[in-house]
């Protein structure tokens, strides 16, 4: 469902955390040394010789390096447990997850998927344990936005997504906004578009000075979704996009203001502000294209954040444009969240282990070593360079805004309904309204069937 | 069948252990049973159920093929499979007679290098050939840079994003692929024609045109349903060419059957409906290479 993901795994994250991994390295190791000199929790430290069976998906650089830390730091604290780590890339996991979690000797931790046909299924079928009870004693719900912990949150028969009970705590977050050329904005004479309004003028002045004013790549079919999303949200009350990206009862795509974003949205296409081709584009040849200065912005993730700067410097910047209501809203999103299983042989052990590698201190770590920490995000932004923009923006938008689901968690289809209805909004081979009432009907088929 | 009266042969021993033969064939068919026969059969039994892969299956009959049959979207793919037959298997066969029929008969000068080129496409991964049209066929890739240089502006498109020309554009894919498998299959048959049926047919006062149709063609026709066998196969069972140059888009006009079997399993999470578009695949080519070896057979 969330494809995006895989793709990104196959390019960005891999540099997102390269530069910086390694020159924090040092300071890295020092946090984990404090880290281990946390008080031990005595329960644990008693529970007797613990193996905690963990799969997770972080093997790129900074990922793997954060994961290898915490980990030792966690059995330096509690010598008697013993982890064995299962390494996968995040496509391999996707694939093998569901046959592991049906093995009769199931891993005790998982880091799953958060949409509806991965976590929701698993929640359904009784193979993730609550951790309310663990939230409360840890005081998780001090520790993670409301509008962070939502995304790993089901009701027992997984019916509703987004409330109920938590399954999983993730480490790191990520946000979609707008990408930029410092120089050709300055060519421009343009400031930094305030909210949606100026940004479509800025858009005007560039394609009148003979820009491209805005690059996308669209091959893939998903990355529209993320130039959507935050569009939609200009139009569209927070509340009611959560409930359609979650495929929650109760909303509905066909109201004017949808139609309006979607309206928006191929009129930039009419307009020709996108590169030419947009749906025979590659994704990352649109974001290349950025770097060769073939555009001005970008509507994009924040996982392309290191790649750019690896390749334009100071050049590039980000931004999100604040809404008509004057509020930072956009698409965005958490890390994988590592939920407990079941099965699991320990789930005092587990939770602590959940606990300690999403604490304060470990947020440090995965900053020191370039990854986006989902909580304490704006405390702990570099000092410069594009990445100070995306902690910026990801720490402004949990904290004073609203995170907006990924489109596509609504169903188990809607990743590939919305991926084609963009395609022909985008080429005009449909108009607002009936690209509305085709996301409306794989919504309202689900809806209903699920209610 | 006569051996026994065979003069100068050794009399067969008595069949008295009749299960040698099968314990010399045991090996390969538990190999083949257990990794080709019983995952078959597994297949069958969940593409019977309603099943997520998770959960309890229950037992539905036959209404996941039910199903397939009134799902619009399924029938497009089943279509554009058939579409891809065409540049999969028929442009291939077409243009591999032509090519063998010249590397065979003109006494080309370093005949073992032209054969390794046209077969080199064979030889690449599926993913790396897609990875690399997929740079041909961007909007500012090579192709269109050509036709913009000879001035055929007009015709410079972005050749995977658009609605009418993306099937045609991955279908050539296929048959750029194909036609080197197909030409040196067809050369193999070519080179066992004898020289002495040219001759004669010269002296008849043929043409190439007429050795060709009158001796060459007919000399191939088991090549030709081989070729066709490999080739049809191949159309109905493309998975990873769609899936890194355009994931079924622009819209829904390149979807495949075996992208459906794909996203039904692991990210719908509908195991009974993707086993059962999945055997309907595998009967689907059953059929199509059972008649093209009927008709190979009988003409």
């Amino acid at each position: 469902m969330k494809r995006q993901r895989g793709v990104r795994g196959a390019s960005a994250l891999a540099t997102w955390t390269a530069v910086v991994a390694f020159t924090a390295w040092a300071s890295g190791s020092d946090i984990a040394a404090a880290l281990s000199e946390a008080s031990a929790d005595a329960a644990i430290a008693d529970a007797g010789d613990v193996t905690l069976n963990i799969w997770d998906q972080e093997v790129r650089g900074g990922q793997n390096a954060q994961m290898e830390q915490l980990n030792e730091a966690f059995t330096e604290l509690y010598p008697n447990v013993t982890i064995e780590r299962n390494s996968q890339s995040f496509d391999d996991l996707q694939t093998t997850l569901r046959l592991a979690l049906t093995d009769p000797n199931p891993p005790d931790i998982v880091q799953a998927n958060n949409g509806r046909n991965m976590m929701g299924q698993f929640v359904a079928a009784g193979l993730l344990l609550p951790l309310d009870d663990y939230a409360e004693s840890y005081g998780w719900t001090d520790r993670y936005s409301p509008t962070v912990m939502q995304y790993s949150t089901y009701s027992d028969d997984a019916v509703v997504f987004g409330d109920g009970n938590l399954y999983g705590l993730p480490q790191v977050g990520e946000v979609v906004g707008v990408f930029y050329s410092k120089s050709k904005l300055d060519e421009l004479g343009l400031d930094l578009p305030a909210d949606w309004a100026a940004f479509d003028d800025a858009l005007a002045v560039a394609d009148e000075a003979g820009e491209t004013p805005l690059l996308l790549g669209n091959i893939e079919q998903w990355p529209a979704l993320h130039v959507f999303g935050p569009l939609q949200a200009n139009y569209v009350d927070a509340s009611e996009i959560t409930d359609l990206g979650l495929g929650n009862p109760g909303a509905s795509w066909t109201t004017p203001e949808n139609v309006e974003a979607a309206t928006s949205l191929q009129r930039w296409a009419e307009a020709g502000y996108f590169n030419d081709g947009v749906n025979g584009t590659a994704y990352n040849d649109a974001w290349q294209s950025l770097t060769a200065g073939e555009g001005v912005f970008l509507i994009g993730g924040s996982w392309l954040a290191a790649d750019l700067e690896d390749a334009m410097g100071d050049d590039v910047g980000f931004f999100l444009p604040n809404t008509s209501a004057g509020t930072p809203a956009t698409t965005g999103g958490i890390g994988l969240p590592f939920a407990v299983t079941s099965a699991a042989d320990n789930p005092d052990v587990a939770a602590a282990y959940l606990d300690f590698i999403t604490s304060d201190d470990a947020m440090q770590v995965l900053a020191d070593t370039g990854n986006l920490p989902v909580n304490r995000t704006a405390e702990l932004a570099p000092d410069t360079g594009v990445l100070a923009d995306v902690f910026t923006v990801f720490g402004d938008v949990t904290e004073n805004g609203s995170l907006l689901p990924y489109l596509d968690y609504a169903t188990p289809t809607f990743a590939d309904t919305s991926g084609q209805a963009l395609q022909g909004l985008l080429d005009g081979q449909s108009s607002p309204e009936e690209f509305t009432e085709q996301l409306e009907a794989d919504y309202s088929e689900f809806t209903a069937a699920n209610g | 069948m006569a051996d026994a009266a065979t003069p100068g042969r050794e009399e067969l021993p008595p069949p008295a252990r009749a299960w040698v033969p099968y314990a010399y064939l045991a090996p390969a068919l538990l190999l083949y049973g257990g990794f080709l026969l019983v995952p078959l059969g597994r297949a069958v039994q969940f593409s019977l159920t309603d099943w997520d892969g998770l959960g309890e299956s229950t037992f539905i009959g036959f209404d996941n093929y039910v199903a397939i049959v009134h799902d619009e979207r399924l029938r497009e793919a089943f279509g554009h499979a058939v579409v891809l037959i065409f540049f999969f298997s028929i442009v291939p066969v077409g243009l591999g007679l032509v090519l063998a029929a010249l590397l065979t008969r003109s006494r080309v000068r370093g005949l073992g290098f032209f054969r390794t080129v046209i077969f080199l496409p064979q030889v690449i991964a599926m993913v790396v050939v897609a990875v690399t049209w997929r740079q041909i066929y961007a909007p500012k890739g090579p192709l269109n840079g050509l036709l913009r240089l000879v001035g055929l502006d007009s015709l410079a498109r972005p050749w995977l994003g658009d609605y009418t020309w993306t099937l045609p554009a991955v279908g050539l894919i296929g048959s750029w692929v194909s036609t080197g498998l197909v030409t040196v299959l067809l050369m193999a048959g070519m080179s066992r024609i004898s020289g002495d049926l040219f001759e004669a047919a010269r002296l008849d006062g043929a043409g190439p045109v007429r050795e060709f149709f009158a001796i060459t063609l007919p000399s191939v026709r088991g090549e030709i349903v081989v070729a066709l066998t490999l080739t049809i196969i191949a159309a109905l069972k493309t998975f990873d060419l769609v899936y890194v140059t355009t994931s079924g888009g622009p819209g829904t006009s390149t979807t495949v059957p075996s992208y459906e079997v794909y996203r039904r399993a692991f990210e719908v999470g509908d195991v009974g409906g993707a086993a059962a578009v999945g055997i309907t695949l595998t009967l689907v080519v059953f059929a199509i290479t059972a008649v093209v070896n009927r008709i190979g057979d009988t003409r």
